[in-house]
């Protein structure tokens, strides 16, 4: 081919301030904890609730990872994810009932089991549910935000009535398995057993879809799809199917972060997914709409922020998240790292 | 003319409250480079955005290959063979340059030996390979829009305005870049305002007014008539 005249690009310098600037949202973790350390100054309650945090975050993180997609990918507000945490959380519970025994056994490996076993049940319930909310709910209404709104509040209410209907209206209390009832001391700290879990599901749920978005084909055509579906269809990909299988995804996340929220208050009603939809916009919004690290950063501060105001000053911690918020917003408008542009 | 591997049969195309197209019939040779010239805001654009599926054709007929595709999904026609670079350029600026390729290789992996090929018309692509392609200046990003629609053998390709507001070096990389491609064989319609670089590449012309076709022709006769230019663009567009 004819050589192109003589080109010779070269890498700009970035500023240092550029790069701070860049590295910004990642640095803000680090920084609250820092001054949540100050703040307390007690190093074995700061542990606790840093801890108590990050747990908190990642559960967030693994509810919010699939709204943000849906969000971002498919410019769907979709309400109705709070039905999926509910339904997922009460499927989950309920074979977590079923397998009491091995629950309740003092073996790590049975506990495991039968959380795996809880977890995999509300994921493909509430897979299978997201794939008919999208076809009969969502689909009729793509591109129309305020359709969006009402319908899929609607279907959150249905979902949630049929929940009633199936478990019944009480709350339902339960246990954790064995293993994971109490505390392990560190450094003084005393560090539930079950935050741990939910710190080690949240990074390696965050590292899996790293993975998956960086390293394979489906994860470029989700991350492009994002940005700009109508050339990523150009480029001969079927976008509607990757749509579907990531409200799918999103919606199994959901019923994934459900059961890990159940067993972490230990109660589970209808409406508590309809509750956690607050904290869930909020990490979306703060995190930068269809990013999956800015909804990480973003579910880590909120949790953070929520433990250490409750400690150091209790009746500010109703509107600690909605400050949060408004200092990131009034900071980049857009959210900390935004894929798709707010329109 | 040779045979066509695009034909349009009275094609109209509303967007939204506006009719765009008013009856387009074109048919786009085989092998060849077709230019489609026009004013602004005759439906040069759409009319690329309607082969392509973006559009939707309200009425008429779109045969690609022998096939109709008219009621054919976007995805299917670009299965079918045809790459398209849009005007904007559609890169993926969250992507790196690497990353934007391997999206362009819909039916499998890169082809290290054509990545090679593309390299030679386009070396900065490689220099900045693992780059954010966001941070491209903007005649990089337009090699790599370029570059994506050749990452894989495509029958047809629809190039929209590909040296808008780039600088006449890298204007004459890309006249470069899509002559070599028209040596392959590569069947071409494109929409160019710059009319030395329409001359230097173009085989044929369609001339397009108030969303239709209204003159068709060797691009040397049209390059050649100043009185030609002036009535079917209303200007003389002849440069050097």
């Amino acid at each position: 081919m004819t050589a192109a005249p003589d080109h010779k690009p070269t890498f700009a310098d970035v500023p240092l301030s550029a790069r701070i600037a860049q590295a910004m949202p990642f640095l803000l973790i680090p920084i609250l904890v820092v001054f949540g350390f100050v703040a307390i100054g007690n190093p074995s309650s700061w542990l606790t609730l840093t801890v108590s945090g990050l747990a908190m975050g990642m559960m967030i993180f693994i509810i919010a990872s699939g709204l943000t997609l849906v969000f971002g990918l498919m410019d769907v507000i979709n309400f109705g994810h709070g039905a999926f945490i509910s339904v997922g959380a009460f499927v989950g519970v309920s074979v977590l009932f079923a397998f009491g025994q091995w629950a309740a056994a003092p073996s790590l490996v049975l506990n495991l089991t039968a959380i795996l076993l809880a977890v995999l049940a509300a994921m493909a319930v509430t897979g299978l549910l997201g794939w008919a909310f999208e076809k009969v709910i969502v689909k009729p209404v793509y591109g129309a935000h305020l359709k969006q709104i009402l319908v899929t509040v609607g279907g959150l209410i249905v979902i949630e009535q049929m929940i009633h209907v199936i478990w019944g209206p009480e709350e339902i209390f339960l246990t954790r398995p064995e293993m994971f009832k109490g505390a392990v001391t560190f450094w003084g700290a005393a560090l539930e057993k079950y935050r741990l879990l939910a710190v080690a599901v949240g990074l390696v749920l965050f590292v899996a879809m790293r993975l998956v978005f960086r390293r394979t084909k489906i994860g470029l055509i989700v991350r492009a799809g994002v940005e700009n579906g109508e050339m990523v269809e150009a480029l001969g990909y079927r976008l509607r199917v990757v749509f579907v299988g990531v409200f799918i995804a999103g919606s199994a996340l959901a019923g994934l972060g459900g059961v890990m929220w159940g067993l972490y208050e230990e109660v589970i009603t209808a409406g508590m997914g309809e509750e956690m939809m607050i904290l869930v916009f909020i990490v979306v919004i703060i995190g930068g709409l269809g990013s999956v690290e800015g909804a990480f950063i973003g579910a880590l501060l909120v949790g953070l922020m929520q433990n250490y105001i409750a400690f150091l000053e209790p009746k500010l911690a109703l509107i600690s998240n909605i400050g949060l918020m408004t200092v990131i917003l009034l900071w980049r408008p857009q959210g900390m790292m935004p894929v798709v542009k707010a329109k | 003319m040779s045979d066509a591997i695009l034909t349009l049969e009275g094609v109209y195309t509303d967007i939204a409250q506006y009719h765009i197209l008013h009856g387009v019939d074109l048919a786009v040779p085989r092998g060849a480079v077709t230019m489609l010239l026009g004013r602004n805001g005759v439906g040069k654009t759409t009319t690329l955005r309607t082969i392509m599926g973006l559009w939707v054709a309200k009425q008429g007929r779109i045969t690609f290959d022998g096939e109709d595709i008219t009621q054919a999904a976007t995805p299917a026609r670009a299965r079918a063979g045809i790459g398209f670079v849009p005007e904007d350029m559609g890169i993926f600026t969250d992507l790196t340059v690497e990353e934007n390729m391997m999206l362009a290789a819909s039916t499998g992996p890169l082809d290290a030996k054509r990545c090679e090929w593309i390299f030679t018309a386009f070396p900065p692509l490689k220099t900045f390979w693992t780059s954010e392609a966001g941070n491209l200046s903007g005649g990089q990003k337009q090699m790599l829009s370029i570059a994506r629609a050749m990452a894989e053998d495509r029958s047809l390709y629809l190039i929209d305005e590909p040296t808008k507001g780039l600088a006449p070096a890298i204007v004459s990389t890309m006249a470069s870049a899509l002559k070599e491609l028209k040596a392959q064989g590569a069947s071409i319609l494109m929409v160019e305002q710059n009319f030395g670089v329409a001359k230097a590449i173009g085989d044929y012309a369609a001339v397009m007014d108030d969303g239709r076709i209204v003159w068709t022709g060797e691009m040397r006769e049209l390059a050649e008539s100043a009185q030609l230019q002036e009535q079917l663009m209303g200007l003389s567009m002849e440069a050097g």
